[in-house]
């Protein structure tokens, strides 16, 4: 049930934007919880967004795991 | 998306299977809870146990918020729904048993019990059909209660109104820590719950407790990480609160979805199915937003109701103390076709996780 999606945004008007779960499945979510714009992604659960993904974070997330597993490799 | 692909990669879950290898007790056994439904999807779906050390185990805990509501609060759906009013909720909740009977059997018997995907799509049909009274059953953790939030302070329909039974995470956490014998050496906290809530609810856990706690992503290798980040600090005697899943949960959560739920709720003692009352665990909506209260609104109370139905170990599976193929009826009696208990309902059960699999791989 705790079960989120991301989406990203494709239009925005109020409180509700268009996201596109991939592959041009749109649908019409409530963005009331977060400061969403066009082109940022949103992390989507039963209809509302409840936080933005940190894209920057995303990837230095995998650089630093990267590190972390070629550490102690040499 | 790329990042997606990435964080399931099978050529990383195996980097960081040997690193678990590295860091894990030779002999010693360690035990993870997790606290999340889908989190035991990930690990059921995708086989996370078949990477680690006969001696490293995860287990479920009570983790799938629609397993967790007590019969009392569907018996007060069933009420409202025999008294001529349409009943809305997700699907999960439909078939969950009751003192005598589900929101599913009220609906055989002529109910309006209607599913739906998002709350507001209840809202919708509330407007729509403006003559009738509707109530959503709100259910859920805190990922769940700030869209309840949203739509209870944002003026809904004069026939709308909310059955609330939101339940929160970490009180049902700490309560695992008393309970004997089960020895948790770490916890994998719920990722999404944390998107909300931010990182501060689980710190007294490392601080009061000495429990080694990682907030974790969904994808398997993010929970493979948030394991061995676990193992490290068992092995280094180490007891910090760490964040694997940093690309969604900011330190401080959602600040404006948290201050939505405060101005909506207060913060009550609730039951848990299989588990009992908990202080400081449930919430009920404010005085001033009291008639969209459908408990208020319709004289609804139900104090107790048959929480669990005999020879089910639902309530030693919710906790972690039994896998669901230690209960007698699981696969016999109790099956995703004809389920028994609430963990064999909801898709996020632990029963009904672990059978699902169990009848892909026999089908193989």
């Amino acid at each position: 049930m705790c079960l989120a999606i991301p989406a990203r945004v494709v239009s925005v008007s109020g409180d509700k934007a268009q996201v596109d779960f991939g592959e041009k499945v749109l649908r019409e979510v409530n963005v009331t919880l977060v400061d969403a714009k066009v082109g940022e992604y949103v992390l989507v659960h039963a209809g509302y967004a409840i936080q933005k993904m940190d894209q920057k974070e995303a990837l230095e997330t995998l650089s630093l795991w990267n590190e972390v597993l070629k550490a102690g490799q040499e | 998306m790329t990042e997606a692909l990435n964080y399931r990669s099978p050529e990383m879950a195996k980097r960081i299977a040997d690193k678990i290898r590295e860091v894990a007790p030779k002999k010693d056994t360690v035990k993870f809870c997790h606290v999340c439904g889908t989190h035991e999807w990930t690990i059921t779906h995708f086989g996370v146990r078949s990477f680690l050390p006969e001696n490293v185990e995860v287990i479920a805990g009570p983790g799938c918020p629609v397993c967790i509501v007590p019969a009392a609060e569907i018996d007060e759906a069933v009420q409202i729904a025999q008294k001529g009013i349409a009943v809305t909720c997700f699907g999960d909740l439909l078939r969950v048993p009751g003192s005598s009977m589900s929101l599913m059997d009220a609906k055989a018997e002529g109910a309006d019990v209607r599913v739906v995907y998002s709350m507001s799509d209840a809202v919708k049909m509330a407007q729509t059909e403006s003559g009738k009274e509707f109530v959503f059953f709100a259910v859920g953790f805190e990922t769940t209660a700030p869209s309840t939030a949203v739509e209870a302070l944002s003026k809904p329909p004069k026939n709308f109104s909310f059955l609330v039974s939101h339940r929160l995470i970490p009180p049902a956490m700490e309560l695992l820590l008393g309970v004997g014998d089960l020895n948790i050496d770490g916890f994998i906290a719920p990722g999404h719950v944390s998107v909300i809530i931010g990182l501060k609810p689980y710190e007294l856990f490392p601080r009061v407790y000495r429990m080694p706690t990682v907030v974790a992503g969904f994808e398997p290798v993010d929970v493979l990480m948030s394991i061995y980040m676990l193992l490290k600090q068992v092995k280094e005697r180490d007891a910090k609160l760490e964040n694997e899943y940093s690309r969604m949960v900011k330190p401080e959560g959602n600040p404006k979805a948290l201050d939505l739920m405060d101005k909506a709720f207060e913060v009550i003692a609730g039951n848990w199915r299989g588990i009992g009352r908990l202080p400081a665990s449930s919430l009920q909506l404010r005085q001033n937003l009291a008639e969209y209260d459908a408990r208020k609104k319709f004289g609804v109370k139900v104090e107790h109701g048959k929480d669990i139905l005999l020879g089910c170990e639902c309530h030693l599976v919710i906790i972690g103390k039994i896998k669901p193929d230690k209960c007698p009826m699981f696969m016999k009696a109790c099956t995703p076709q004809k389920p028994v208990g609430a963990c064999m309902v909801s898709s996020e059960g632990t029963c009904r996780v672990w059978a699902k699999t169990f009848q892909a791989q026999s089908k193989r």
